[in-house]
């Protein structure tokens, strides 16, 4: 069976020639729930855009390959790929509060998509709409249809978007950071949220995130990425109970525990980042000498 | 919600203010036959220099006095206000069609497109607007038609610069964002997802617009470059007061007055209404 995501080597540069992406090889699996994880400016969300096709014009790929279930990317005239990405997977965003457009119903804003995109009856797509919101929990959908984003509260419209994202019943959704913009009690909701729609869905996630402990409890399996480049892919049990990049283990020691509120944060050790730096450069370089 | 809406309509007067003096000025100017106290054309050499209603020596039916040449000056006034309601909607409407429209494709698609709109935009903006109109229309000849040419021709950049400026932050956006994903065609984001957000821009500027194209209209017929002579123009009539401003001040200060509040309503207006079109703002 094909992967549903398969990104095999790829790479992509700055317009000054500096690497963003370091040959970056990563596999969803049908149903699976894979955290990519990482400190910010890794080059998570890069990779994130790179699979729904909206990298900034900055960013060129320069090597490698994505897959989307079986379908090569790279060869797909760019509206055919269009369409593709647009049929079977979908994004929830990092920031619900600028992820739904201000001057339009929430209605509408989630139906359109069903309706132009993908072709669908108006009455499906409405009754398909309902049916979402029921699913995250939104008990009063009639009134969240007619508002504007702006009447309705980040955790709503965070809602909103996981119910949009999952209308079309795409094969992929990349999961940026949905609950970094939220506060806490509301995180622990959506997070439930969307590990609950996951499982009746069946629908492959690429969970972006920088937290840990989200890692534990959505992922099954876990990719950890530093300066663009994976250093580390396991299943996620199996990464907590056993880290094998020292880039790894440091983060895990980083992470603040309730058990000992009083401890200072810990950060990632100099002998670390010495190891990880002396990594990149040699990737780098084992990299620059094909390439010229 | 519905109780915080009617009470911003209450505390917003300027919108009712603003819109009151618009909408009695276009009646007026509308129904100017059935309104106008007297034909704004008769001359009368007996009343002339007739003072405003309230001075010593002033005759009953000319309210605001007369002119040197005994013309009735509130029937002048309403006259006049024809042409400059005329220029004001046309002029501003082809001034914001050409503006937005290229400025909407300028901000969104960017690159080519925004450098060339770009550049001609700062091209035109280097020419003193006055100066501009005034060759435009001696090129073009004077007349209606000709007046409100030259004021879309001078002023779309107007619209052209702040709509590319919205349309440039929209297309960051996040919902954009999403529309590609969704797969939506790039003109169709440009409609959809752009669009709505700078439509109370485009309001607010448009009646900003029509105040500016009443000045224009009224510096033309100032210097007499306008419509015909024979027809009252509120430009014209301030040139002719300024003439006998020592002898008949009133003939200078009512148009001038007119002037001021319609201009001033026009962007008051623009104001109140953008801040009721913004669903964010409402």
């Amino acid at each position: 069976m094909n992967a549903c995501l398969d990104i095999a080597g790829l790479s992509a540069v700055l317009p000054n020639g500096q690497r963003v992406l370091r040959s970056v090889s990563l596999c969803v699996q049908p149903g699976e729930v894979r955290a990519l994880v990482g400190e910010s400016g890794a080059g998570k969300t890069m990779i994130g855009k790179a699979v729904l096709g909206v990298l900034p014009s900055s960013v060129r790929v320069v090597e490698g390959a994505m897959r989307l279930e079986g379908e090569d990317l790279g060869r797909l005239q760019p509206k055919a790929r269009r369409t593709l990405i647009g049929a079977r997977t979908a994004l929830i965003p990092q920031d619900p509060l600028t992820a739904l457009n201000p001057s339009r119903r929430i209605g509408p804003q989630m139906t359109d998509r069903l309706v132009r995109i993908l072709g669908w009856s108006g009455e499906r797509a409405d009754t398909r709409t309902r049916q979402l919101l029921d699913e995250v929990q939104i008990r009063n959908p009639e009134r969240v249809l007619k508002s504007y984003p702006h009447e309705l509260s980040g955790g709503m419209r965070q809602r909103v978007l996981i119910a949009a994202a999952f209308a079309a019943e795409p094969r992929l959704i990349v999961a940026d950071e949905p609950t970094t913009a939220l506060d806490v009690t509301v995180q622990k909701q959506i997070l439930r949220l969307i590990a609950q729609l996951q499982r009746e869905h069946g629908t492959a996630i690429l969970f972006v995130t920088h937290d840990l402990g989200v890692v534990a409890k959505i992922s099954q399996n876990v990719s950890v990425l530093y300066a663009g480049k994976v250093v580390e892919e396991a299943e996620t049990a199996a990464l907590f109970a056993a880290p094998q990049h020292p880039y790894t283990r440091a983060l895990m020691a980083a992470t603040p525990r309730y058990t000992d509120p009083f401890a200072s944060l810990k950060p990632v050790d100099e002998t670390v980042m010495a190891g990880l730096a002396a990594e990149i450069a040699a990737a780098d370089q084992a990299w620059r000498r094909p390439h010229g | 919600m519905d109780k915080s809406h009617t009470s911003r309509r209450r505390r917003s007067p300027r919108l009712w203010l603003a819109g009151g003096w618009l909408l009695l000025a276009l009646l007026a100017a509308i129904f100017a036959p059935l309104v106008a106290p007297q034909d704004p054309l008769a001359q009368d050499l007996m009343l002339e220099r007739l003072p405003p209603f309230w001075l010593d020596g002033a005759e009953p039916g000319y309210w605001l006095g007369t002119d040197s040449l005994g013309r009735d000056l509130l029937s002048r006034l309403i006259f006049g206000g024809r042409i400059a309601f005329i220029v004001a909607f046309a002029a501003a409407i082809a001034a914001c069609l050409v503006g937005s429209t290229l400025g909407l494709i300028a901000g969104y698609f960017g690159g080519w497109a925004d450098r060339i709109v770009s550049r001609v935009v700062d091209i035109w903006m280097a020419f003193p607007p006055v100066l501009f109109a005034i060759l435009l229309v001696a090129v073009l000849g004077t007349g209606l038609g000709s007046v409100i040419l030259a004021i879309a021709i001078i002023d779309w950049t107007r619209f052209c610069r702040v709509i590319r400026a919205e349309a440039m932050g929209q297309s960051r956006m996040d919902y954009v964002e999403n529309a590609r994903i969704a797969g939506y065609g790039r003109v169709g984001i440009m409609l959809r997802e752009v669009l709505p957000n700078v439509v109370p821009s485009i309001v607010a500027l448009l009646s900003l617009e029509m105040g500016i194209a009443v000045i224009v209209e009224a510096i033309l017929s100032f210097v007499n470059l306008s419509i015909s002579t024979d027809d009252p123009t509120w430009g014209g009539i301030i040139a002719e007061g300024r003439l006998s401003i020592h002898q008949a001040w009133w003939v200078l200060v009512f148009p001038l007055v007119t002037l001021i509040l319609t201009v001033l309503s026009f962007s008051q207006f623009g104001e109140a209404l953008k801040t009721r079109f913004d669903p964010v703002l409402r």
